[in-house]
């Protein structure tokens, strides 16, 4: 069983100007956990990839929605879910490889789930082509989450 | 803005500021790629500074620049990078770039 302390739910707009607007709730939500400098960087990092990742490569052609989760799991871990109902990912063991990238001549460098996996302690990638992609990360901060009444 | 260019002759710095994504870096594309086409200069230095942020479409942006410069011989350089735009730097193998 997971010990979830506090969550949070959203949908937002798939529009390029929530990317920063994503990163922003995000790191608003982590702050319960009074993580560091370089924590914030890395989880704004992450969510900008996966965020990212929803507008450009799940809806080519239009503007989705993208369905956000947020989770402080026991005293210091962030949960964050991040699902589109997009195009799908044909093989997500490919596509995770670094450099690998389906839009080079959009200048994506193929580094989002490198940066992922790197930023944060655990990323899972679910997809099924035509239906959408989910994305699981958490990382374990070292500030801790303070005991709120109620 | 978040792009200030300076040219002096054969080298053009670009002071980059704000938080570099998939949305601003559209911007900083089209805004830095008319001035590098226009003046072609022997080396684009990227003046990071400014940057409080910044996520692989960053990458993009400097690894998309250099293939332009190529096209005449010229180079690239990263100045000033603070440490998350370091880590990702060195992420994409880049990090020879910072001088
Ligand atoms: N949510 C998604 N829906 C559909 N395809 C995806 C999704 N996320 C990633 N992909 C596929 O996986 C590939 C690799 O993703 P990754 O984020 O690592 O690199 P990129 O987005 O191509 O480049 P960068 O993130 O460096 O700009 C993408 O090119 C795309 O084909
Ligand atoms: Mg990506």
């Amino acid at each position: 069983m997971q010990d979830i302390r506090n969550y949070m739910k959203m949908t937002i707009s798939g529009q390029s100007k929530n990317e920063a607007l994503a990163r922003m709730c995000v790191s608003a939500f982590a702050a319960q956990l009074d993580p560091t400098i370089e924590e914030i960087s890395d989880i704004k990092a992450a969510v900008s990839e996966a965020v990212t990742n929803c507008i450009v490569h799940a809806y080519p052609d239009k503007i989705g929605d993208i369905f956000i989760e947020l989770k402080i799991i026991g005293e210091d871990t962030i949960y964050i879910k991040i699902k589109d109902k997009g195009i799908g990912i044909p093989d997500v063991k490919k596509a995770m490889e670094p450099l690998f990238t389906t839009s080079p001549e959009t200048e994506r460098a193929g580094l989002g789930f490198a940066v992922m996996e790197s930023f944060m302690d655990r990323l899972s990638v679910r997809s099924k082509e035509g239906s959408g992609t989910t994305v699981i990360m958490t990382k374990r901060l070292n500030g801790r989450y303070e005991q709120t009444d109620k | 803005m978040s792009v200030q260019l300076k040219n002096s002759g054969d080298i053009l710095i670009a002071f980059l500021s704000g938080e570099i994504d998939h949305h601003a870096a559209a911007e900083m594309r089209f805004f830095i790629d008319g001035e590098l086409e226009r003046s072609m200069p022997k080396l684009i230095v990227f003046d990071f500074s400014g940057v409080e942020f910044m996520d692989s479409s960053g990458i993009g942006l400097v690894l998309g620049r250099i293939r332009v410069i190529s096209g005449w011989g010229g180079k690239a350089a990263i100045e000033n990078p603070r440490p998350l735009i370091r880590k990702m730097l060195s992420l994409a193998g880049l990090q020879k770039l910072i001088r």
